[in-house]
């Protein structure tokens, strides 16, 4: 029961801050209310035992990607940008589109009986991931280090001034 | 009723909904990084519950959700200098009025 | 010095090349080029010639071409005593030429071509004196008669030229068929082009017994490879394109038609010596012998009645072609080959001197000359040592050569020896017409003023000259007659000097120049009047006994009815068929057009007109921005995911 509350309680707080971030007139408002958000799912994350993702959730996420979001808000449209219409003429179609595709997506998984495997989760994962990074998925880990280092690359090029 | 994963399920979808949702309906490019960002979470939501619920013999979820993060960090860095060159050359930020891809 | 024969044909080619390449940007636009390219050939014919004399073995340079089965054609050279002296002839009297064309073709504005001709002429010639196979010679054969019509027909604006040009291909083509048919036969019977083996066989009896429709195959063989030598060497009864092939320039008549390709007839029969020396009861030589004799009095008789210099000079030139063909079917193998290198000094220098003459008149008519010893001394007394040389007067080169072929005949047949001795008067008596009616006397053009030709013309005279004057030594009896140690036929032996023949001989040659010194000199009996009291016979001699009619109502006429029923047939019938076919195809493609135009057409313009209209329409779908596209693909993936639920 303790689980299922707080559940309620993250979920809460990550829609709440999410619908925010999505209707927000003001898109400094829009970006701080994706900290809550982000803090909200590391919680879930923390629900469903996974210590260490969660931590590099707010680490990643709450830290460092809002913070880079609202430094371009800050240099492109000085200041809050209230003063531009935040929303295009698709609100209407979106909105149809949108409700439809998540009664679709809920219907698919309300309809759909997950088989479950053998096995426990181990009590601390951080070891466990590390062990897995470094034999089982060292191909990823070494393509997404270099996925890595070409995104830093690619955004210091496309973003350094033009002379 | 007891935690169990249709209730992670319906709070990705709802993320992943709302997170379309900006990617469809916002002007401000930058929000619509912010959707994405929305729509990668409740994708890694999904993937650390089913981890947990469907295949918890191993960690193949969190760790797929560790790279995600990566790949966002990554998606994050490179989209907003995008914007940022986009701001520069088109002295804007809004994607209805960036279309020099049309005919 | 041998193994480099090969570059005495290659260097007048190169120089032939370079000509036709780069023409009158070559130094003395392309003259200089071409003398050199002689000059160098004759350098090493020297050289080769002068290891020969110190007894050099023959040198073949052979290589296989197309092997196949037992036997393969081979393309080679061969270097010998024969091949040693025909070099010396054709590069030395070739080089003087060469320099004297300088200044006779000073003027034309075709010098560069006529080099280059005279270029591929001289490999050419060369090429087909150093072959070592039939094939080879039969190679360098064709080349020639190809630089003779070339040649020939250098002024092709004067359509005389051009028609004498082609009478010499076609009627030299005649023999040349001949010749063919001889070379496959020997190939077929023999089984090889090389001289070499082919002697081999041959003597080894290969042959023997063999029939062809009744006649020994050897003599059959000997006799058709002669009909060649009766084309190129215009024998009679193929001597016809000679005299006309004095259309060409006279450089070159000097070179072609007297010195050199004209010999190669003689030049051919005394190669392939063996199958005529051979053939069953020297029956080949017997033809040869008889051709020759007939030739030479024949001609000789037709040079008394011609008042073109140079036609004169020509059947000179077919006369003692005959002589040379007289003296090798008497067996006198070195006696034929002598004469035709004494010939070739002589009369080149006849020629040129001729060159010189017409070069300062303008005209080639003997009667409108006259006087010309005191005006041009050089031309005048170059052209007496030539005139005399032919003659055969002593000690003069012609004499000793004319001498060995009078020795001959008189050892081996008293009636061929007879009309040698005739054509011997003869030739005296119309070489000195000529001198008289030209050099001596006064004048009797008299708008023409004579001048003596330049250096550059004059001295290739006197070089000549002396050649003329001085080369019959190597031959002469007393010396020991080396030229017959240089070059003598196996098992031939040579019959020994005769007073009573030289003297008989020098005897015909002082009785023909008396004759024309009486007639044309002294006048003691007027022409005109011998004219009239030889009647018939001299209309005979003055139509070239008919010869030219004769073919043109044998032969050309013939043709040419031939020619013009198969032109009406052409014109009528074919013609109409091809026409009938070609309307057909118009009109078809008529009606094709018609159906391209609406149907064809119209399917194609109906297929652009709707791709561009549904571009048009559509175009506004592509609206530029991303979101439109993102909302299209949610869309997309609600349409899927519905399909997946309700399917």
């Amino acid at each position: 029961m303790g689980q299922l509350a707080a559940f309620i309680i993250l979920s809460v707080v990550t829609l709440v801050s999410a619908v925010v971030v999505v209707a927000s007139q003001n898109i400094v408002r829009s970006a701080l209310s994706l900290i809550p958000t982000l803090l909200g799912i590391a919680g879930v994350y923390i629900l469903l035992q996974a210590e260490y993702v969660a931590g590099i959730q707010v680490l990643i996420y709450a830290g460092a990607i809002t913070v880079l979001i609202l430094f371009v808000i800050m240099l492109t449209e000085h200041g809050t940008g209230a003063r531009f219409r935040q929303v295009n003429e698709q609100v209407l179609p979106g909105t149809i589109a949108v409700a439809v595709l998540a009664a679709l997506l809920m219907a698919v998984f309300f309809g759909t009986a997950w088989p479950r495997a053998a096995g426990t989760l181990p009590q601390y994962t951080a070891t466990s991931i590390g062990t897995t990074f470094l034999t089982s998925a060292i191909l990823v880990f070494i393509v997404t280090s270099f996925v890595l280092l070409v995104a830093l690359m690619g955004a210091i090029v496309i973003a350094r001034r033009e002379r | 009723m007891t935690l169990g994963l249709t209730h992670f399920l319906v709070l990705s979808t709802l993320l992943f909904c709302l997170g379309l949702f900006a990617m469809l309906t916002r002007r401000n490019a930058v929000a619509i990084l912010m959707g994405v960002e929305l729509m990668l979470n409740a994708a890694n939501i999904n993937l650390v519950a089913f981890n947990k619920y469907v295949a918890p013999g191993a960690l193949n979820g969190q760790v797929f959700a560790l790279v995600v993060i990566t790949l966002a960090a990554c998606e994050a860095g490179v989209g907003l200098a995008l914007v940022m060159s986009a701001y520069r050359n088109l002295e804007t930020v809004h994607v209805d009025e960036i279309n020099v891809m049309k005919w | 010095m041998r193994e480099l024969a090969w570059l005495i044909p290659v260097l007048p080619l190169v120089a032939c090349a370079l000509i036709f390449a780069f023409g009158p940007r070559l130094p003395g636009r392309g003259a200089y080029v071409a003398i050199a390219g002689i000059g160098l050939a004759a350098l090493l014919s020297i050289g080769i010639f002068v290891e020969g004399l110190g007894g050099a073995k023959a040198h073949e340079l052979n290589v296989r071409w197309v092997p196949y089965g037992q036997t393969a054609l081979d393309l080679g050279l061969r270097v010998d005593n024969l091949t040693t002296v025909m070099l010396l002839v054709v590069t030395i009297v070739g080089s003087m030429i060469f320099v004297y064309s300088v200044g006779y073709m000073h003027d034309d504005p075709r010098f560069s071509r006529f080099f280059a001709y005279l270029s591929l002429f001289a490999a050419s010639m060369l090429l087909l004196v150093l072959a070592n196979n039939l094939l080879f010679l039969y190679a360098g054969w064709e080349l020639v008669g190809l630089c003779s019509y070339l040649l020939i027909g250098f002024y092709f604006e004067k359509p005389s030229a051009a028609r004498a040009s082609m009478k010499a291909f076609v009627t030299t083509r005649v023999g040349d068929l001949f010749m063919f048919l001889g070379i496959l036969l020997v190939f077929f019977t023999l089984g090889t082009f090389r001289f070499e083996e082919i002697f081999a066989k041959v003597h080894a009896g290969a042959l023997e017994g063999m029939m062809v429709g009744g006649l020994p195959l050897l003599t059959v063989v000997a006799v058709l490879l002669f009909g060649g030598a009766i084309g190129k060497s215009a024998q009679v009864p193929l001597h016809t394109w000679l005299p006309d092939a004095m259309e060409g320039p006279t450089p070159v008549s000097a070179l072609i038609h007297a010195a050199t390709m004209v010999a190669a007839g003689v030049y051919m029969v005394a190669r392939t010596y063996l199958l005529f020396f051979e053939s069953p009861g020297h029956g080949a030589l017997t033809v040869v012998a008889w051709i020759g004799a007939v030739t030479a009095l024949m001609a000789a008789t037709i040079a008394v009645v011609q008042d073109d210099i140079k036609r004169v000079l020509a059947y000179s030139t077919i006369s003692q072609l005959g002589y040379m063909m007289l003296g090798l079917g008497m067996l006198g193998y070195a006696a034929g080959m002598f004469h035709l290198m004494t010939h070739a000094f002589f009369k080149a220098l006849l020629f040129l001197g001729a060159g010189s003459v017409i070069h300062a008149m303008h005209t080639n008519d003997i009667k409108a000359m006259g006087g010309l010893a005191r005006a041009m001394p050089s031309t005048y007394w170059t052209f007496l040592i030539g005139t005399l040389a032919l003659a055969g007067v002593p000690p003069f080169a012609g004499f000793w050569s004319k001498d060995e072929i009078l020795l001959e005949a008189f050892h081996h047949h008293r009636g061929l020896y007879a009309m040698a001795l005739a054509a011997a008067f003869l030739t005296a008596f119309y070489m000195f017409r000529v001198i008289f009616y030209t050099f001596a006397g006064t004048t009797r053009s008299h708008h023409a003023h004579p001048h003596e030709s330049p250096a550059v013309m004059t001295r290739p005279l006197w070089v000549l000259a002396v050649f003329s004057a001085g080369i019959g030594l190597v031959g002469a009896p007393f010396l020991g007659n080396p030229f017959h140690h240089y070059l003598h036929f196996e098992g031939l032996k040579a019959p020994a000097f005769s007073w009573g023949v030289a003297l008989a001989g020098v005897g015909a040659s002082g009785a023909g120049i008396a004759a024309a010194a009486a007639v044309y000199h002294w006048k003691v009996v007027p022409s005109g009047a011998l004219r009239r009291a030889a009647g018939p016979l001299f209309t005979l001699v003055a139509h070239k006994y008919y010869f030219d009619e004769l073919y043109a109502a044998a032969v050309v006429r013939p043709t040419l009815a031939v020619a013009r029923a198969l032109r009406t047939f052409d014109v009528y019938v074919i013609d109409l068929i091809v026409n009938l076919f070609g309307f057909a195809g118009l009109g078809l493609a008529r009606l094709y057009r018609v159906f391209d135009l609406y149907v064809v057409d119209g399917a194609v313009n109906l297929l652009g007109w709707i791709a561009q209209t549904a571009g048009g329409v559509l175009r506004y779908v592509q609206t530029g921005r991303a979101q439109n596209y993102l909302l299209a693909i949610a869309l997309g993936v609600i349409v899927l995911l519905a399909a997946g639920l309700f399917r």
